[in-house]
Formats: structure tokens, C-alpha cells, sequence
């Protein structure tokens, strides 16, 4: 009983505080990356974790697992720029910057009905397959149908050319990066609204057991539909975004890379918390970008780091924050804290003798030169010699070593000695 | 005294292949009644319940709800012309909490639908209904117990209550009894008593004393045919039902 009140309280807790934190970052961000990159990335953060949060509504709350869920994402972003470049070809009369993104999600939402009618028969399997086959399906005919897509080089449009509702200018990307703060926030209140009302409820249960939920009324095929059109509504919702941010749209974001980056974001961030998918779009827009520039081997880093929460840590990472919380907060951590800083520690030391291991291997089997002398961690290392190559095995090893045969053992006699001593 | 049947089951058959698992069941339930089918193990108990609640389709026959026909409609719509069932194996909403439970039960009975504009939680007649279930189920104190973590008495207890939410007039519940201890199943037969008052009823149950104990009419069910219907007397006397089952089950 006294676990669940706590989970009862940190619940409620992680409930609030993202209201009040999420959006006061979105407004203090931009003053400390207020380089032009820092603004873009600001700005596709902000659309992930709208595309994130719709495909939560899929694989956390009905179980449905797609691997084309950027279809909705691509399809709403090429509606909305051919309404923008409509919008430029009249000389910035007609719809208004500010509900271009509302034009996303409308095409969002007609192809999740039409694709939705047949797909979401089935979960499980027959539905990821379905998926699968759709993502190759449209992906291809985007490269086809150049009329529509605009083959290979995609299409553009001018966000300035367009009229806005306040009179605000678009030219400056802070601007931009503001509207895409108001989109954010108004559909994470209505995904997250969504799961109260009795279709979320039902979301869940179908997930659960969707044989019991016939039993009670419900046709699980009609509440997967229902589900499914809205996420893709909200999807479209951030293609549209992506089209005013970008101002250039091609077949890249209807491909199977953007829909296997959504399903790795939201499952890394943690499929089974709200913030979940925002913290894991955030994360991974920041990877994508960010590491892509310090090191080669960033595509390796991002699996390794997705297997690594599907091993580990199957709730992702809020999951292992939200445990540790409740840990705490049950008391679990008196007496061990240190121990568990040591695992910490000990944990990082690893990774980064992981890391050295990595940047030589790709040194090594990648550059033209093996020989030739390269950066690593601030030193100048020579990557066919064998020194760096001991040193980075023996810091992972220690690293890990530690952590697991000796961290870990005094951290599970100490818990048992305690719980021992409390009971005597 | 005339009564309407609230279940009728004409000449029912269902093969999977070249398997005749039911030969033809002729079954009339009355409304408000208590109906107990019982019979050996493999005699298609469970398959009959599948086959009236739209988990199966029949191969021939007919399955009528209180005058409509019913056979071969998927699950869902059966339930939403008044028939519920509890399962063999519980089967809950288990990541769900005992009132989340309840609530989902009560959704589409209080015409909520597939709707996504309201809020459950501010539904009052949903809320005062699945707190009054808890109540009547003894599980106030548990309200928010996941149903994962209920006992399985409980668990079961909570089936009966999900089954009954569900608005149906016509219950079949598929040996509710299964696996408990004799004051266990005792306290469930008290409770399905209670929560079914006005239902009609069709129980399958293995535990004879249970039977007797519950069942206006019973009716014994043998390789896919019902070989005797009649009150608990009727049954126990009846020497075609002595030979097939009782004889071979009691010692």
C-alpha cells in the first residue's frame, strides 16, 4: 500500500511540473542558443516532439506499433506547402502563416482515414507489417509522382511571401521558432487531453485486452481507427511546421529514416510517460545534429543507445528517472546513495573507454590513413599503435568492471542488510 | 406461467475441421433464470459459451437473444444487445486499477462511445456506478489496487463485477468458481447471487455442489449434445445423466 500512495504522489507530480518547466525552457532556450543553428535546432525540437507525442498516441496508449508513421508527417508537409507556395503565387494573399500547419494536419487526417480504414484491422504484427509496406509504398511514389512531390529536389516556398494573422514577420527565425512553441504546446494539451476523455480510456484498454473490451461494448477495430486518424492529424500537424521552419519539403520526410526516428525517439524517451516522447525527440533532435558534427560514428552511438534501452531499460529513460524517484522517495536510497553514485560513475568511466574503442575503430577501419595521427578526447593518438587501443579497452573494462562486479554486488548487500536490520 | 426465453439455441453445430465438437444443441434459457450447464471434461462447455457470446462462428443452427439472431455477429455487438461473459482465465484490464477497470466497463452502457471531447473522470453517473460496484464487490479499499495485484479471488470477483457493469441482461459466466478454496468459492456464489439478481444467468461449473446450489435449471452437456435438461432434482434422478457423468464423476 505504501508504494502505491508514492506512486500515487510521484505520478501526480510528473503530472504538473512539465506544464510549468516544458514551456519556461521553450522561452529561456532560445536566449542562451541564439546562434541561427541554435534557433533551427530549437525549432525542429519542437516539431519532434509534436510528431513524437502523436506517434506516443499510437505505440503507448493503443499498442500499435508503425513503422510509417512519417507518411502522415511527409504527406501533411506536402499539402501545406503547395497551400503555401499558393499562398506565395498570389503575392502573400490568402491563408496565413500562422494556419499553414493547420492545412498538415487536415491532409494528416484524411490519409490516417484512408490509410487507417484498412490497416488498423489487425494489431500486432499484421498492423506493423501494413505500416511497413505503406512508408515504402508512398516513400516510392513521392520519387515518382513528381508533379506532386517534386522528384528528388522536393519543393519550396517562402515563408516571408505569406500574410500573418498578428503581423508578425517571419523573416526572423526567432519568430518562427515561437510559432512553433504555440503549436507545440496547444497540441501537447489536446494529446494530452485526449487520454482522458472515454476514446483514450478505451485506447488503453484495447491495448490491454482487446477481447475484454468487446465484452464491454467496444469494437477495438473503430477505437484503433479513431486513434490512429488523430495521431495522423497530429502528425501532419508537424509536417506543416516543418514546412514554414524549412521552407523546403522532399521525399526524405515521408522515408522509412523519419519513421524509424520518431518510433527510436519515443521509445528511447519512454513510451509509457507523457513527457516520454518529448524528452526522447528532444534528445535525439539534438544527436542527429549535434554528434553527427564532433564524430562519424553518431549513427553507431544512436543504436547503441537504443539497444541499450531496450535491454535495460524497456521504459526508457523518464522510466529510469521516474523509478529512481519513487526509489528515493520510498527511502531506498539511505545509506547507499554513494553507492549508487559509485555505480554512476563507475558507469560513465565506462562508457567513455567505450567511446575511445569506438572513435579508434572507426579511425582505424574508416580513414584513408590509419596511421595518420588523430584527435581523441584532446590527446593526438596514433591509432596503429597499440597504446591508445589498451588504454581505451582498460578504461571501459575498469569502468564497466567496477560497476557491475563490484558496485553492484555492495549495493545488493547493503539494500538486503538494511531490509534485514529493518525487519529484526 | 408463461416466460420468454432470453437465450434459444436451435440445432447448434460448430466443427473446426472434420472435429464435431457441438452436435446439434437444442438449449432454451428463460429469462431471469439460473442456468447451469455442466458435463465432462472436453464436452464443449466452454466452445458453446464461445459460440453464444460471438467468439465463434457456428457452423449450422441458430443462437437467438431474446428473439434476434446473434449467431455469428462479432463479440461486440452481441454485448451491446445485452449479453455478457467472464472468462475461464481472468481476463481484466490488468495495467488498469479496480475503478479504471469498472469505468471502461460502465463507458459504453452510459452511452459514451467512441467519444474524445469529454473527460471520463468528470462523468459523475460513471463514477457513483463503479464506486457503488466496488462497493457491492467489497473492493472500496482497493480502489486503486491495479488489477494485477489483487488476489485471485478478487480478481475474479472484479470479472463478475466488469460482466455485470457491461449492462448486459443476459450473463454467462464460464466457471467462476475455478481454482478457489471451498469458503472462496462459497463467498463467489454469494456474490454472483447478488450481483445478478435480475439477470438471467448461464453458468458453466464443474463443482457439483455449487451446481446444486445455484441453479434454477441445469442442463448436461455430452460430446457436443445436451443429453437432459431439468431442475437440480430432475438431474440428480435422471439415470441417463447418472451413466454419462455423475456416475463417473463422484465417487
Amino acid at each position: 500500500m505504501a508504494t502505491n500512495t508514492a506512486a500515487g504522489g510521484a505520478s501526480n507530480l510528473l503530472r504538473f511540473w512539465p506544464w510549468v518547466v516544458i514551456p519556461l525552457l521553450a522561452l529561456i532556450l532560445p536566449q542562451i542558443f541564439d546562434s541561427r543553428h541554435g534557433i533551427t535546432l530549437l525549432s525542429h525540437m519542437g516539431i519532434a516532439i509534436i510528431f513524437a507525442l502523436s506517434y506516443n498516441m499510437l505505440l503507448g496508449n493503443t499498442g500499435l506499433l508503425s513503422f510509417g508513421h512519417a507518411v502522415y508527417y511527409g504527406l501533411g508537409a506536402y499539402v501545406a506547402m503547395h497551400v503555401l507556395r499558393m499562398v506565395n503565387d498570389a503575392g502573400g494573399e490568402g491563408l496565413p502563416l500562422e494556419l499553414i500547419p493547420v492545412v498538415g494536419a487536415a491532409a494528416g487526417l484524411f490519409f490516417g482515414v484512408i490509410f487507417g480504414s484498412f490497416s488498423v484491422r489487425r494489431a500486432g504484427v499484421v498492423f506493423a507489417m501494413i505500416t511497413l509496406g505503406l512508408g515504402a509504398l508512398v516513400h516510392s511514389s513521392s520519387l515518382m509522382f513528381s508533379d506532386f512531390f517534386g522528384g528528388e529536389a522536393g519543393l519550396f516556398g517562402n515563408r516571408v511571401a505569406a500574410p500573418s494573422l498578428f503581423g508578425v514577420d517571419y523573416g526572423s527565425n526567432t519568430n518562427t521558432y515561437y510559432l512553433v512553441v504555440a503549436w507545440a504546446l496547444i497540441a501537447a494539451i489536446f494529446i494530452y487531453l485526449l487520454r482522458k476523455t472515454p476514446l483514450g480510456w478505451m485506447a488503453n484498454a484495447v491495448r490491454d485486452n482487446p477481447e475484454r473490451a468487446q465484452f464491454v461494448g467496444y469494437n477495438p477495430t473503430i477505437v484503433r481507427f479513431i486513434q490512429f486518424a488523430l495521431a495522423a492529424m497530429f502528425a501532419g500537424l508537424a509536417g506543416g511546421l516543418f514546412v514554414i521552419t524549412d521552407e523546403i519539403v522532399n521525399d526524405e520526410s515521408v522515408g522509412q529514416i523519419q519513421s524509424g526516428i520518431v518510433l527510436l525517439g519515443t521509445y528511447i524517451g519512454g513510451i509509457g510517460y507523457f513527457i516520454g516522447p518529448m524528452v526522447g525527440a528532444a534528445l535525439v533532435t539534438v544527436l542527429e545534429s549535434s554528434l553527427s558534427s564532433y564524430t562519424e560514428a553518431w549513427v553507431l552511438y544512436f543504436g547503441l543507445l537504443f539497444i541499450s534501452i531496450v535491454m535495460f531499460a524497456p521504459m526508457g529513460l523518464v522510466g529510469i528517472v521516474h523509478t529512481q524517484y519513487l526509489t528515493w522517495k520510498a527511502g531506498g536510497w539511505k545509506g547507499n546513495t554513494g553507492i549508487r553514485l559509485y555505480m554512476l560513475l563507475a558507469g560513465l568511466v565506462g562508457i567513455f573507454g567505450a567511446i575511445c574503442v569506438i572513435e579508434l575503430s572507426y579511425h582505424y577501419f574508416r580513414s584513408w590513413d590509419p596511421s595518420a595521427p588523430f584527435g581523441l578526447m584532446g590527446f593526438t593518438v596514433n591509432a596503429t599503435t597499440a597504446l591508445p587501443w589498451l588504454v581505451s579497452f582498460g578504461i571501459a573494462i575498469i569502468g564497466f568492471g567496477l560497476m557491475l562486479f563490484h558496485g553492484k554486488p555492495m549495493l545488493a548487500r547493503r539494500i538486503s542488510a538494511t531490509s534485514e536490520g529493518g525487519n529484526a | 406461467m408463461t416466460k420468454r426465453n432470453a437465450l434459444e439455441l436451435k440445432a447448434v453445430k460448430k466443427n473446426f475441421g472434420r472435429a464435431e465438437i457441438i452436435r446439434g444443441v437444442n438449449l432454451d434459457v428463460h429469462e431471469h433464470e439460473r442456468h447451469v450447464i455442466i458435463g465432462p471434461n472436453g464436452a464443449g462447455k466452454s466452445t458453446l459459451f464461445n459460440l453464444i457470446s460471438g467468439r465463434l462462428k457456428v457452423s449450422d443452427g441458430s443462437i437467438k437473444l431474446f428473439d434476434k439472431n446473434i449467431h455469428n455477429m462479432p463479440a461486440h455487438k452481441v454485448n451491446r444487445m445485452g449479453l455478457s461473459r467472464s472468462f475461464q482465465v481472468t481476463n481484466l484490464f490488468q495495467n488498469m486499477t479496480v475503478m479504471q477497470n469498472l469505468r471502461c466497463s460502465l463507458l459504453w452502457s452510459e452511452g459514451h462511445k467512441y467519444a474524445f471531447w469529454k473527460s471520463v473522470m468528470k462523468q459523475d453517473r460513471v463514477t457513483e456506478h463503479a464506486l457503488a460496484l466496488a462497493e457491492e464487490l467489497n473492493l472500496s479499499s482497493q480502489a486503486d489496487t491495479p488489477a494485477s495485484l489483487l488476489t485471485y479471488a478478487e480478481q475474479r470477483a472484479l470479472e463478475v463485477g466488469c460482466t455485470v457493469a457491461s449492462g448486459a441482461e443476459v450473463i454467462l459466466l464460464d466457471e467462476p468458481t475455478a481454482g478457489m478454496s471451498r469458503t472462496e468459492a462459497n463467498d463467489a456464489i454469494q456474490l454472483i447471487q447478488r450481483m445478478t439478481g435480475k439477470n438471467t444467468l448461464v453458468v458453466v461449473e464443474h463443482d457439483l455442489s455449487v451446481v446444486f446450489e445455484l441453479a434454477d435449471r441445469i442442463s448436461v452437456l455430452v460430446y457436443g449434445e445436451i443429453i437432459a435438461t431439468g431442475t437440480p432434482d430432475e438431474i440428480r434422478n435422471n439415470a441417463a445423466v447418472q451413466e454419462a457423468y455423475l456416475g463417473t464423476e463422484v465417487h
